[in-house]
């Protein structure tokens, strides 16, 4: 056990820390053009798409260099690395394992530059947590596959350039993973059409998806026919290292406990009140569990032992702290915590409006019931439900 | 960055294991917290010697291995999962309060006999049920001791005793003979944790070790770290004993284990087992590599760790229904443990305080 780095890692966490240094004034300093500049130069140190091989423009860093990479950006409040959030977690992924050469050639690059974005069409409105039931019906005419159904809850729908779509190419199947295709669509394509959702918080980032008789070529084709569904789960699977993450939760529990320095209650410090401290507590051990969990999972991967789903245990903790973290504050700052914004709000109305926006962790990746079936089927080998 | 254990520990690991499912299954558990069969456990205890898990931390010029507290971690983890009764717990923070406050003559005197087996120690640090503070250190320092130490943890069997003293504001840790002392079992949950009272009556201390408050929160922090290992296996016996329960009990045709009442309370328990587990051993690994970070880092872990464990304990027993109450069967004896551990060293409200208090 030892939690120090190597030369060349520490070196190259110093590498991270100079251009941060150079590259990245204050938040309120960033000007209009920063964020292209930015992209750029995140692009030329080959810290985009950083796991991926050289030979498609990726950064090959070894996997301790990549929690070192999205530590130091978590810890400077960096921006994202591209403006294709899918496109890096897991379609570039994707095609990265799955795809043909000539799909790394012709997608892997856009999503490098933050030339395209993709957004991920697997839900529809029967099939959310059992996904694996879709029906989005693609059929196979010539060179073409025929493409009919819905889509919904489609984050980015409303501005992506393409979409990565689960279809069923087969109904007839013993078990209803079988029969999936997965395939990579143009959102200019004919027949395909985005209405935007509204959610609670009044924004409308996710969008019903319909496609009627849209036509993709079989070369879009992401995998085999019928074997979308392993394409799905693998590259979800990517989506895995939580260090990030982490960071982002302790500087959120650094704001919480400000808050909680600046607040009185009842008109004495709420700092002293022996129930906040203990909320805070709980907080802070789950986030620094989440670390500690996470680099033993790290290290599992670096052994080259498999993980299984401990990455579930991270998953459920950060859906927990999502909710409660924005309901504490909210609670903790009385009348000024519900304002979403004016002079009096709360933090300038930032844990109100996390009070309304924690369904995208809680619910968007597999909600928590469905994480806990996993741990129990998976790990401890309980029956199916 | 290497968060994961050794070929050698995994292999003391395995080794403490077996030698608990051969010597120590929950029979013998069992009688050894009924105080029964004391030739047993002392050859238990030899056996424990001999295999060198009380000579682990002690230094190799002491005649100890010279290994660190994450070697400890292993062996304390696998004795909390057999709910091992041997005082492995307290010679190990024994020999850590000797090896940290003794002087070159004390080391010498005591260490060597720690690691071998001979000298036992029970200990008792504060003198209040409820309060980790010097001032809950009572018994009165000086040549002669002479008050009561109401809760000594394995103050029977012992040789020895290391005790907490004050005078005035200072400190001071004194080693006395049990013999010269009226120590008397007292009853309570776990058995497997037997607790002591010990009245002194002009009790000579055979040394004295003068400490500061630093150094008795260490020793605080090493008995929380070390309690919360011991947990780790505790809670994961119960999680195992469940779930084996769960796949096979037989309601409304289906295995219990379908039902997410039954199954998503068992994930979560894994979820609390792994997290404390986490955090238990980033504080056994500060012990020795960043002290700096221990007090914090023993505090997340015991604090975490008293709470989900006492659930675990009584979810154990909850969700196996009525057997699970029975006498012969073990999923009680886990609940009485997690009720130990969730006082011992302080409970998640004093250490969510202390983490609290460190801003
Ligand atoms: C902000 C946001 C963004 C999203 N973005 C995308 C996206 O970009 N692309 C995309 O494809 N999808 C997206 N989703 C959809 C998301 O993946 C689904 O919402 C999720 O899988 C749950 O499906 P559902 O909403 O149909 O709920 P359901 O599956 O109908 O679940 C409803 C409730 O029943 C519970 N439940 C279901 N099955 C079980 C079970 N077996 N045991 C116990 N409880 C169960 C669930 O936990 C939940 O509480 C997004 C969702 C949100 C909220």
């Amino acid at each position: 056990m030892d939690f120090d780095y190597t030369p060349s890692e520490q070196a190259f966490r110093n590498e991270v820390r100079e251009f941060l240094a150079e590259n990245l004034p204050p938040p309120k300093e960033r000007g209009r053009g920063f964020l292209a500049g930015w992209l750029s130069k995140v692009r030329a140190k080959g810290w985009v798409g950083f796991s991926w091989p050289k030979e498609y423009g990726g950064g090959e860093g070894s996997l301790t260099e990549q929690a070192i990479l999205k530590e130091e950006m978590a810890l400077h409040r960096a921006p994202p690395l591209g403006t294709s959030f899918m496109g890096l977690a897991w379609v570039g992924p994707g095609i990265m394992q799955y795809g043909t050469d000539e799909q790394k050639q012709r997608f892997i690059p856009d999503i490098l530059d933050s030339k395209v974005n993709w957004c991920t069409g697997y839900s529809e409105p029967n099939h959310g947590s059992d996904l694996a039931a879709i029906e989005t019906k693609a059929e196979r005419i010539g060179d073409h596959y025929v493409v009919n159904g819905q889509k919904i809850w489609t984050t980015g729908a409303p501005w992506a350039d393409w979409i990565i779509l689960l279809t069923r190419t087969q109904f007839d199947v013993e078990r209803k993973h079988d029969g999936i295709t997965c395939l990579l669509v143009p959102m200019d394509a004919p027949g395909v059409e985005v209405r935007p959702i509204e959610n609670m918080a009044g924004e409308r980032n996710f969008a019903e998806v319909f496609f009627t008789d849209v036509q993709v070529p079989v070369e879009n084709r992401l995998g085999e026919e019928g074997k979308g569904w392993q394409v799905t789960i693998s590259a979800l699977a990517n989506e895995r290292s939580s260090i990030g993450e982490v960071t982002q939760m302790f500087a959120r529990l650094d704001s919480l406990k400000a808050l909680v320095k600046a607040t009185r209650r009842q008109g004495r410090p709420a700092a002293e009140d022996p129930a906040v401290q203990r909320r805070i507590g709980e907080f802070e051990a789950k986030i620094a569990a989440m670390k500690y969990n996470g680099l033993r999972y790290l290290t599992k991967q670096l052994r080259g032992e498999p993980l299984s789903s401990e990455t579930s245990v991270n998953k459920l903790h950060r859906a927990s702290l999502e909710i409660e973290m924005a309901d504490f504050a909210v609670e903790l700052t009385g009348m000024a915590g519900v304002q979403l914004g004016g002079d009096d709000a709360a933090d300038g109305g930032s844990w109100a409006r996390s009070s309304l926006g924690w369904p995208g962790v809680v619910i968007g990746g597999g909600t928590p019931n469905i994480q806990r079936n996993i741990i129990a089927e998976r790990i401890l080998g309980l029956p199916k439900d | 960055m290497d968060f994961g254990f050794s070929e050698e520990q995994n292999l003391l690991r395995e080794q403490v294991r077996r030698f608990m499912a051969d010597e120590l299954p929950s029979s013998t558990v069992r009688a050894l917290a009924l105080g029964e069969d004391p030739e047993r456990r002392a050859a238990l205890w030899q056996q424990a010697a001999d295999l060198g898990w009380l000579a682990l931390i002690v230094p190799e010029r002491f005649g100890g291995v010279g290994l660190k507290w994450i070697d400890l971690a292993v062996v304390l983890e696998e004795c909390g999962r057999a709910l091992c009764p041997l005082p492995v717990l307290s010679a190990a923070q024994a020999a850590a309060a000797i090896a940290r406050c003794g002087n070159e003559d004390q080391r010498r005197a005591w260490l060597a006999r720690i690691a071998s087996g001979e000298a036992v120690f029970g200990i008792g640090l504060y003198d209040e049920p409820n309060w980790i503070d010097p001032q809950g250190v009572r018994l009165a320092g000086g040549e002669l001791l002479t008050g009561t130490k109401p809760f000594v943890q394995d103050g029977i069997p012992s040789t020895h005793l290391l005790v907490a003293t004050r005078t005035g504001d200072a400190l001071a840790l004194a080693i006395v003979a049990t013999a010269e002392v009226e120590v008397t079992a007292q009853p309570a949950v776990d058995g497997t944790k037997p607790t002591a009272k010990a009245v002194l009556d002009a009790v000579r201390p055979l040394d004295t070790l003068p400490i500061s408050s630093a150094d008795l929160d260490f020793l605080t922090d090493c008995g929380a770290v070390a309690v919360t290992l011991e947990a780790i296996g505790a809670a994961e016996a119960v999680l195992e004993l469940t779930s084996e329960y769960a796949k096979t009990r037989i309601q409304f045709d289906n295995p219990i284990g379908k039902y997410q009442g039954v199954k998503h309370r068992l994930a979560d328990m894994f979820v609390d087992i792994e997290s404390f587990k986490s955090l238990a051993y980033y504080a056994a690994w500060a012990v020795d590599d960043a002290v700096d970070e221990l007090p914090r880092a023993a505090s997340l872990a015991k604090a975490y760790a008293s709470d989900a464990f006492a659930r675990i304990g009584i979810d154990g027993v909850g969700l196996h229904g009525a057997i699970g109450y029975t006498a012969e069967y073990d999923a009680q004896l886990y609940l009485k443990r997690s009720k130990w551990v969730r006082s011992a060293f302080g409970d998640a409200d004093f250490h969510y305080r202390r983490i609290a208090a460190m801003g």
